[in-house]
C-alpha cells in the first residue's frame, strides 16, 4: 500500500457509491419520461432509489446480525448444533464472565457519574475565569485521541520500577518523592479497575463539559439576575436554579457515556488484556471469538448481555421519538 | 478594578489544578518521544530539561596506539568520543569504587603508570614501561549529560517499525469509511424527511433503535459471512472493501439520524417553491440540499473520521495484521507487547497515531464540537 494506491482505492470506493445514485436516478428519469403518460417529476420508485443502499446496509450489517447473534447463542461453538440454554448456563458458572459482569457494573456506576460531576464542575468554573475557553480546549483535547493512544499515555504514567530505582512513571515518582513506596498499579486486583477507569474519565469528561457549557449558556440571564436581586447566594442559585434547568442535559450525558462504557474494550485490551481481575464483557467476547478457533455460541451469549444493557436506553429513545412525532 | 473575591480565586485555583492534571500525561508523552532512548529508560521525562548524571563504563585505547615521547610511553585519546556537550564528573578504575576520583585528576595505577583524565574526557596515560594490554583498560565514569531533544525516535518508528506504512493504511480505511456513509446517509435522510412513502415512520423508528445497538452484536455473524464469501471466491476474507462497508454499516444509523434532523430543519418554503417550478426530488437534492448541507457534512464527517481513525475493535476483526493492512491503532497495540519496555518507541508511536486527530481537532474544533454535541443529544 503506497500513497498512490491509497488515492486509487479512495477514488474507486467513493465513485462506486456515487455512480449508483447518479445512474439509478438517470435511469429513473429516462424510464418515467418514456412510459408515463402524465408529465411526472417523480414516481413511487424514487424514494426507494434514495433509500435502497441505506436499507440494504442496515439490513446486512445490523438487523440480520442481531437476529443471527440471538440464534447463535443457543447453538454450539460452530453454530451447527442446537444446545438450548447451555451457553447461558456456562456463562453463569464461568468465573471470568461473573468477574466481567461485576466489573462492567463498577464501570457503569463510576465512570458516567464522575464524568458528569467533573464536566459540570469544569464548565461552571470555566465560565468564571478569563482563560476559560483555553482551559476547556485543553481538557477537551483527549476526546480526539484513540483509546489505545490514551492507554499508552496512562501506562506510561503508571509505569513501575522496583523500589530504589529512578521511577520513570510520574505517579510512582510523586509517591516516592513524598516518601511512599512505588507500586505496579495496574496489577493490584480490584483497585486496578479504577486506574483503568481514570483513562475513560480523562477522555469523556471533555464531552460532558462542552455539552454542559452549551446548556449553561441557554439559562436565561433574567432568571439568574432575579435570584441575585432577591439575595440568593451563588451556591443556592446553583442548586435551586441551575441544576433543575440542566436535568435533561444530565440525563443525555449520562446515557451517552453509559452506552460507551458498556462497550469498553480497547482500554482493557491494551492495558491488561483482562488480567489481574480487570476483565470486561467486550474484551471477554473478543477473546471467545478467536479462542480455540472461535466459539460463536459463547461469544454471541456475551454480546447479548451487552445488548441487554442498552435496551432500556433504546426504549427511552423510542418514546422520545414518538413524543416528537406527535408534537 | 473589581474587589478581590475569594470565590473567584478558588475558581482560578481549582481550574488550574484540573487543567494541569489533564495536560501532564500527554505532555509527558510528547517530551519522552523527543528524548534520547537511553535517557528515557533511566530517568523521568520531567528531568528532560535539566542536566543528568549517567554512569558509563568505557575502555581506553589498545596498546597498539602507544607512542614514545621524551622517553616515556604514552596513550592518549578521549573517553567521551569527543562529544563536546558531555563532561566527566567522577571516574574510577575499579568496579568496587567507580566514583573514586574527581575529574580532572592524576591517578597512579597498580602497575605504576599514570593516568590523567580531564573533564572533557580526554586522557593521557603515561608509563615508563611499554604498554602490553590487548583490550583497553576499563574506566568507570560519571558523566554529566546536558538535555538534548531529538527526532531520531520518529525516524526509527516511521521507517524501521512500519508505522509510516500503517499511517497510509489508516488513511485508506478512514477516508472512504467517512465519505461513503455520508453519501448514502444523505440520500436516505432526504427521503425520510421530505418524501412520502409507505413505511417511512417504521423505517425511521427502526433507525432510532439501531442507534444504540452495540457493534459487538454484529461482529460474529458478519465475520462468518465474510469468511464464507472469501472461501467461495478463494480470496482473503479480510479486505479494505470489507472494512469500509462494516464501518459504513455501524456508523450509518447515527449519520442518517443527524442528517435527517438537519435537512428537516431547512425552510420548507424553499422546497415547495422548487416543486412548483417542476424540479424532481433528485434535482432538489443535488442543487439545493447538498450545497446547504456542507456545514452539517463537515461536523458529521469529522465525527465519523475520528471514530474510524481511532477504532481498534473493527480493525482487529475485519483487517489482516500483515504490514500492508495493519492500521495505526492495531500496530500500536502490537507494539505494547513487543516493546513493552522501550518507552521511546511506544511514546513516539502513540504520538504519531495522535497527530492526525490532534490536527483535525485543533483546526476544526468548532465543527467537531458541534457534531459531538448533536450526536450525543439523542443518545
Amino acid at each position: 500500500m503506497t500513497f498512490f494506491n491509497f488515492i486509487v482505492y479512495v477514488v474507486i470506493g467513493v465513485s462506486a457509491v456515487l455512480s449508483y445514485f447518479v445512474l439509478a436516478n438517470w435511469a429513473h428519469d429516462y424510464l418515467v419520461g418514456k412510459f408515463s403518460k402524465k408529465n411526472l417529476q417523480d414516481s413511487i420508485f424514487r424514494p426507494w432509489i434514495f433509500m435502497a443502499p441505506a436499507l440494504i446496509i442496515l439490513l446486512v450489517y445490523l438487523i440480520y446480525p442481531v437476529s443471527e447473534t440471538i440464534r447463535l447463542s443457543f447453538f454450539d461453538n460452530y453454530g451447527r448444533e442446537f444446545t438450548g440454554v447451555s451457553n447461558y448456563v456456562w456463562a453463569m458458572n464461568d468465573s471470568d464472565f461473573r468477574q466481567s459482569i461485576l466489573n462492567n457494573f463498577l464501570w457503569l456506576i463510576v465512570v458516567p457519574t464522575t464524568c458528569t460531576f467533573l464536566g459540570l464542575t469544569i464548565a461552571t468554573l470555566a465560565d468564571r475565569v478569563w482563560w476559560g475557553v483555553f482551559a476547556k480546549t485543553l481538557i477537551f483535547m483527549p476526546m480526539a485521541i484513540s483509546f489505545v493512544g490514551a492507554s499508552v499515555i496512562w501506562k506510561f504514567v503508571y509505569e513501575y520500577r522496583g523500589a530504589g530505582n529512578d521511577q520513570i512513571g510520574i505517579l510512582n515518582a510523586i509517591i516516592v518523592y513524598f516518601g511512599g513506596d512505588p507500586h505496579a498499579w495496574i496489577a493490584i486486583p480490584f483497585w486496578n479497575n479504577f486506574f483503568l477507569m481514570v483513562i475513560m474519565i480523562w477522555i469523556q469528561t471533555g464531552l460532558a463539559m462542552v455539552i454542559f457549557s452549551a446548556a449553561l449558556r441557554a439559562i436565561p440571564e433574567e432568571t439568574l439576575e432575579a435570584a441575585r436581586i432577591d439575595g440568593a447566594s451563588e451556591v443556592r442559585i446553583f442548586f435551586y436554579i441551575i441544576i433543575p434547568f440542566l436535568s435533561e442535559t444530565i440525563v443525555v450525558i449520562w446515557t451517552t457515556i453509559t452506552i460507551l462504557v458498556l462497550k469498553v474494550f480497547d482500554i482493557v485490551l491494551a492495558m491488561t488484556n483482562g488480567q489481574w481481575g480487570t476483565e470486561v464483557l467486550a474484551n471477554l467476547m473478543f477473546d471467545w471469538m478467536f479462542r480455540g478457533g472461535g466459539d460463536s455460541g459463547r461469544g454471541s451469549t456475551i454480546a447479548l448481555f451487552i445488548m441487554l444493557g442498552v435496551i432500556p436506553i433504546m426504549i427511552w429513545n423510542l418514546r422520545r421519538f414518538k413524543m416528537e412525532q406527535e408534537r | 478594578m473589581k474587589h478581590f473575591s475569594f470565590g473567584k480565586f478558588l475558581a482560578h485555583f481549582f481550574l488550574l489544578i484540573i487543567v494541569f492534571i489533564w495536560v501532564i500525561p500527554t505532555f509527558g508523552l510528547l517530551i519522552s518521544s523527543l528524548r534520547d532512548k537511553d535517557q528515557v529508560a533511566l530517568t523521568g521525562w520531567w528531568t528532560a530539561l535539566k542536566h543528568n548524571e549517567f554512569n558509563e563504563i568505557v575502555r581506553t585505547e589498545k596498546s597498539t596506539v602507544q607512542f614514545k615521547e621524551n622517553g616515556v610511553f604514552v596513550i592518549s585519546g578521549n573517553l567521551l568520543k569527543n562529544s563536546s556537550s558531555k563532561s566527566v564528573i567522577n571516574f574510577g578504575i575499579t568496579s568496587k569504587n567507580p566514583k573514586a576520583f574527581k575529574a580532572p585528576s592524576k591517578v597512579t595505577m597498580k602497575n605504576g603508570s599514570t593516568f590523567y583524565l580531564q573533564k572533557d574526557g580526554s586522557y593521557r596515560w603515561t608509563s615508563d614501561k611499554e604498554f602490553k594490554h590487548k583490550k583497553g583498560k576499563r574506566i568507570f565514569l560519571t558523566v554529566n549529560t546536558p538535555p538534548s531533544l531529538t527526532l531520531e525516535n520518529y525516524k526509527e518508528v516511521l521507517v524501521f517499525r512500519g508505522l509510516g506504512q500503517s499511517f497510509i493504511n489508516s488513511l485508506t480505511v478512514a477516508v472512504p469509511s467517512t465519505i461513503i456513509p455520508l453519501i448514502i446517509g444523505a440520500f436516505a435522510a432526504y427521503a425520510l424527511s421530505w418524501m412520502n412513502f409507505y413505511g417511512r415512520d417504521l423505517i425511521f423508528a427502526t433507525i432510532v433503535c439501531l442507534l444504540v445497538v452495540p457493534l459487538q452484536m454484529s461482529l460474529i455473524p458478519i465475520l462468518t459471512v465474510y469468511n464464507q464469501i472469501g472461501n467461495f471466491f478463494g480470496v482473503s476474507a479480510k479486505s479494505y472493501v470489507g472494512i469500509w462497508l462494516a464501518h459504513t454499516g455501524f456508523g450509518l444509523p447515527l449519520k442518517i439520524f443527524l442528517l435527517r434532523n438537519f435537512i428537516k430543519s431547512l425552510p420548507h418554503e424553499m422546497f415547495e417553491a422548487a416543486r412548483v417550478d417542476g424540479a424532481s426530488h433528485y434535482q432538489i437534492f443535488m442543487k439545493i440540499i447538498l450545497p446547504l448541507s456542507i456545514p452539517a457534512f463537515a461536523s458529521i464527517g469529522i465525527l465519523q473520521f475520528l471514530w474510524v481513525w481511532n477504532d481498534l475493535l473493527v480493525a482487529l476483526v475485519f483487517l489482516d495484521k500483515m504490514p500492508s493492512e495493519i492500521v495505526l491503532t492495531s500496530r500500536l497495540r502490537e507494539m505494547l507487547g513487543e516493546f513493552s519496555q522501550n518507552w521511546e518507541i511506544l511514546t513516539t508511536s502513540a504520538f504519531v497515531s495522535m497527530i492526525v486527530p490532534l490536527f483535525v481537532f485543533l483546526s476544526l474544533q468548532r465543527y467537531f464540537i458541534r457534531g459531538l454535541v448533536a450526536g450525543s443529544v439523542k443518545g
